[in-house]
């Protein structure tokens, strides 16, 4: 992976970040969060992630921003109009998001293995699908049940919460 | 070449933006988006971090990704969940805007 896709890629992301936050309409933040997905799952492929690259595009470029474009147009939200916005609370939220910014980067400015390249990795890794597996039905397969668990109670959940009153 | 320290800044970067829009929108739908946004750049860093551990036999620390696998089944449910609550609070209040939903407002 190249320094300049790495950039390309992360940059995308980063503006459609932004876009998903300052669109007023919600269909275009929503359209943005498919692409910034969609370079995120660009920049797990770069990082020998094909799995987790390629979930992240099923998952939620596919599913999860279904959903939220299936809400957005059932609820038929428009451009919501102008409402008088609330300044003194927009601007101290964005103080607090950028107090957290710099303290983010005075946290890797610290840390001494940031500046470490990519490590050779084997011949033998391209196959991680079967390496995730195995740790997922091996080592996690507890957690991994209780996911399933996880699942079940959210879809009981968004049925019992979707549906009418019948009385 | 590309460092661990440049995955991680763009990480906390995506994490931030995510933070912001939580903080300044007023949309329901737009916070879940923004929320989604942070659990992403928790992923990011979480895969940086496997890739960049590599262990004696030359692989990357596939534990990290295996929790990353769990993190995005999580944001599935948790999504599922959160739009079916905006969707009975719609028809309830008709409306999605959170300064209209103070109910439990103290």
């Amino acid at each position: 992976m190249s320094v300049f896709l790495f950039w390309i890629f992360a940059l995308m992301m980063l503006v459609f970040g932004v876009a998903v936050v300052i669109n007023r309409n919600p269909v275009a933040s929503a359209l943005s969060l498919v692409v910034s997905f969609l370079a995120l799952a660009a920049l797990f492929m770069s990082l020998d992630a094909y799995f987790i690259g390629i979930i992240q595009v099923l998952v939620y470029a596919g599913a999860i921003m279904v959903l939220f474009l299936f809400i957005i147009m059932l609820l038929d939200l428009r451009a919501e109009e102008l409402r008088k916005i609330n300044w003194v609370a927009s601007a101290g939220g964005l103080a607090v998001a950028l107090a957290l910014m710099v303290q983010i980067f005075a946290v890797i400015g610290r840390f001494s293995l940031a500046k470490q390249t990519f490590p050779s990795l084997a011949k033998s890794t391209s196959d991680d699908v079967h390496r995730i597996g195995l740790l997922l039905f091996d080592n996690y397969n507890l957690p991994f049940q209780i996911i399933g668990v996880v699942i079940l109670v959210a879809t009981i959940g968004a049925v019992m919460l979707s549906r009418r009153e019948t009385r | 070449m590309v460092t661990l320290g440049d995955y991680l800044i763009v990480s906390g970067i995506l994490f931030t933006i995510g933070f912001a829009g939580v903080m300044v929108r007023r949309n329901i739908i737009i916070i879940l988006m923004a929320l989604e946004l942070m659990l992403n750049a928790a992923n990011l860093s979480l895969v940086a971090f496997s890739r960049f551990h590599v262990d004696p036999s030359g692989a990357p620390n596939y534990n990290a990704q295996v929790f990353v696998f769990f993190v995005i089944t999580v944001a599935a449910a948790e999504v599922a969940v959160g739009l079916a609550i905006v969707v009975a609070l719609f028809r309830l209040r008709q409306t999605t805007h959170i300064e209209d939903i103070t109910s439990l407002k103290f």
